[in-house]
């Protein structure tokens, strides 16, 4: 008889054709998490992190402290936003289907984290997105034909062909480039914010990175220089269960919630029910608010569940059950915030309905105007020369020596 | 024999390797249950369970670091990195540790890592799904690099980097996964199925490390080159209607000297072909070593294409990638000069 230690390899709980099982996720009631004041001291609020704050009951009610007592407009403006997010997706995840544009991520079941955080901070806050946070580029009015344009790689492409799909930025609204290397961004983001606080500015930064990423060393880099500096930042998590085919439980998240990675430097960590508009609102106001006084920075983790495929590349019923979404217990965070504005009288179905509608329009149109700017397959192109440009602030003679090669060769000359 | 594509092929190379040897496991994000994004462990964690066949977390320079801890143990583990375009965060641990490790106790410490990764473009990736960084690894001293172009080499050369004590960086470029690929993105897709090198031994052979391969034997020319450029090769000789000796390198480091230096001697005249950025590039090492093997057989400058030296861009893929057309203008120039 050996007493051998033995590897955990970390199970999710159901797998295709098992019936979805979410018995491990700790949720507490809907206004039951106190509110610090923005000042607290960090060893006062541990709590946070391992809890979960909810301001929506099973009724659609608001409920205590963190309530954010949003008035009517942001609460519809709030709606409209996750409504045009997942109308753009669909749209976006059918022209990829029709081979329109070469790959897509949707944000689906997420939408009131990208909604919600976003309006939470104030325009000259600077934002290093993930790539499944296109719901920021959307309400920061980055504009939908701009952002179809990045994804057809046309004319008129933010990103002049360099970048796959999704990958977008926006400059005068302060939305970093995303990258397809995951976290990276999130060490880049401490640093925009411990430059801020060197020139003496309140603006702050905010970063996302998912539950899987949240491995990378990059992650704890940023961290340690978050909580080092005491840098005015907001760092956030967004939990939704999957990491392509691993659970989260493959990034340790069986053990301790991921809002409690930060407890060991002294961050606060906040875990939220990601699909409450208005809890994602509070809370990451309150950390904005924080960090802005000096409090340096926070850990949001955002529990919520990617409803779709990682990808348009992927194919989650080899490795989820077909159902587990439905399964979620923290439900559709369109459909939330939606009876939650019935349950005021300032909504009904039919307005959104109707709103659906409008808004299928919209993105149609905006899909129209787009493809005018050309297709990867459809004129007008991308002039070639810019594939050389932008590798320098200038090109140096290497690059000038090919890019004219490559023009003799389709026998323009340069 | 089976016919096999490539992913098959590797496929098979885990499965043997997993069966033969039990100090053999296969370690990477998403490989185990899923069988990984290219498919290549497919049903191999259901076969040989979870301790053989190992999902990792999102972070590579863990898998990198805790693999060379596992192979230090006597384990000999077979990493997956997803891309090769996200192998940097891992870059530490291969260029401080894992090239090192026999060199610096004097040969008391290895770790028999072999890492495998997709490599290359000609998949719409855009610039973080195209990479070709072999000769940021062929700059180290003590890590070999193989790029494969084909199953039968695949499977082989595969189990001779497992079985290998030396660590192995081990690229499949993925565009050639499903089908040899000539360069020419208007063509259907074509499959391993009526390719000669998709005829592959279900159970165990080696292909040796170290050995190039002579893909067609010719007089006019040599084109030496490796991966998909293999078969581009192939297709743009035949284009420019010359008789040209075509080298699969397969091995980059160490490099097969010898079978470079027996065919430029022979032809006179050698062209260098990667898809990888041109700059410091892998060619150039290539071009150095013929131009001292051979200087004295050389009838014309060596000629070297390659991509371009910026990032692989998503929209300008077929003008970044070293298609047909670019090999047979540096065929003709090549074959200019009396
Ligand atoms: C450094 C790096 N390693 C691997 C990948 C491949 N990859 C892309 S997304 C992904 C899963 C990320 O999961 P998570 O962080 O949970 O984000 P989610 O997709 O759920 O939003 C992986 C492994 C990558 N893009 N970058
Ligand atoms: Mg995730």
């Amino acid at each position: 008889m050996t007493n051998n230690p033995k590897l955990h390899i970390p199970q999710p709980a159901a797998r295709p054709g098992e019936v979805p099982d979410f018995s491990y996720l700790d949720l507490s009631d809907a206004g039951a998490v106190f509110r610090p004041p923005t000042n607290a001291r960090a060893a006062e609020i541990e709590n946070l992190a391992l809890e979960m704050v909810r301001v929506l009951d099973d009724d659609h009610v608001a409920q205590g402290p963190w309530n954010p007592d949003l008035d009517k407009d942001t609460l519809l403006e709030a709606l409209r936003l996750m409504v045009l997010t997942r109308v753009y997706d669909d749209r976006m995840q059918r022209v990829q289907r029709q081979g329109k544009i070469t790959f897509y991520m949707q944000a689906l079941g997420e939408e009131a984290v990208s909604i919600g955080q976003g309006l939470a901070f104030e325009p000259g806050d600077m934002l290093f997105p993930a790539y499944r946070n296109q719901g920021l580029y959307i309400m920061r009015e980055t504009g939908l034909v701009e952002m179809m344009c990045q994804c057809l790689s046309n004319s008129r492409d933010m990103c002049k062909g360099r970048q796959m799909p999704i990958f977008y930025q926006n400059k005068k609204k302060n939305l970093f480039t995303i990258s397809g290397n995951l976290a990276t961004q999130y060490p880049q983001a401490v640093g925009w914010a411990m430059g801020s606080a060197i020139k003496g500015e309140d603006h702050i930064a905010a970063s996302w990175v998912g539950d899987g990423s949240t491995a990378e060393a990059d992650f704890h880099y940023a961290l340690t220089f978050a909580a080092v500096y005491n840098a005015p930042v907001v760092l956030n998590v967004i939990n939704n269960q999957w990491a392509i085919s691993t659970f989260q439980g493959f990034a340790g998240g069986e053990r301790r919630p991921f809002a409690a990675r930060g407890l060991g430097l002294g961050i606060p960590g906040i875990r939220v029910d990601g699909n409450d508009l208005l809890a994602v609102y509070a809370t990451t106001r309150w950390a904005a608010d924080r960090a802005r006084q000096g409090g340096g920075p926070t850990l949001i983790e955002l529990v919520t569940y990617r409803g779709g495929a990682h990808s348009t590349s992927d194919d989650p019923t080899r490795y989820r059950p077909k159902d587990e979404w439905e399964a979620f217990p923290l439900g559709d965070p369109v459909n939330r915030l939606k009876q939650h504005l019935i349950k005021l009288g300032h909504w009904s179905d039919e307005q959104q309905t109707k709103l659906e509608e409008e808004l299928r329009n919209t993105v149609n149109e905006a899909w129209k105007e787009a493809v005018s700017f050309g297709t990867l397959t459809e004129p007008p192109f991308l002039d070639v020369e810019l594939m050389f440009e932008d590798v320098f602030a200038e090109m140096p003679e290497h690059l000038k020596l090919q890019r004219n090669k490559l023009l003799d060769l389709r026998g323009e000359k340069s | 024999m089976s016919r096999m594509n490539m992913i098959q092929a590797i496929h098979s190379a885990h499965d043997v390797m997993l069966e033969k040897d039990p100090s053999v496991v296969a370690f990477g994000q998403d490989i185990g249950y899923f069988g990984g994004v290219f498919r290549c462990t497919d049903g191999l964690q259901k076969k040989y369970g979870e301790h053989r066949v190992i999902d990792a977390p999102i972070a590579e320079g863990g898998i990198v670091g805790t693999a060379i801890g596992l192979g230090i143990n006597g384990l000999r583990p077979v990493v997956e990195i997803q891309f090769a375009d996200y192998i940097y965060p891992g870059f530490d641990q291969i260029v401080s540790e894992l090239s090192r490790l026999r060199y610096r106790s004097a040969g008391d410490f290895y770790s028999p890592v072999t890492i495998r990764t997709p490599c290359g473009g000609g998949i719409r990736g855009g610039q973080t799904h195209s990479q070709s960084p072999e000769g940021i690894f062929t700059h180290l001293s003590g890590v070999m690099t193989v790029m494969v172009s084909n199953p039968y080499d695949a499977k082989g050369l595969l189990i001779s980097a497992i079985e290998s004590d030396d660590p192995i960086i081990f690229f499949e470029p993925k565009r050639i996964y499903n089908g040899p690929f000539d360069g020419d993105p208007d063509k259907p897709s074509a499959s391993w199925a009526s390719h000669p090198k998709g005829e592959v031994p279900d159970g165990y052979y080696t292909v040796p490390l170290g050995k190039a391969d002579i893909v067609e034997e010719g007089e006019d020319l040599t084109i030496i080159t490796y991966g998909t450029i293999v078969h581009v090769a192939q297709a743009a000789a035949e284009r420019a209607g010359v008789n040209a000796e075509i080298i699969d390198v397969r091995t980059l480091m160490p490099l097969d000297i010898d079978t470079l230096r027996e065919s430029v001697n022979k032809t006179g005249r050698a062209m260098v072909a990667h898809e990888a950025t041109r700059f410091c590039g892998y060619g150039a090492e290539l071009v150095a070593t013929i131009q001292k093997e051979c200087f004295w057989h050389l009838e014309a400058p060596i000629s070297r294409v390659t991509g371009w030296d910026t990032p692989y861009p998503h929209a300008f893929e077929w003008q970044y990638f070293p298609v047909q057309k670019r090999l047979v203008e540096g065929i003709r120039k090549l074959m200019e000069v009396e």
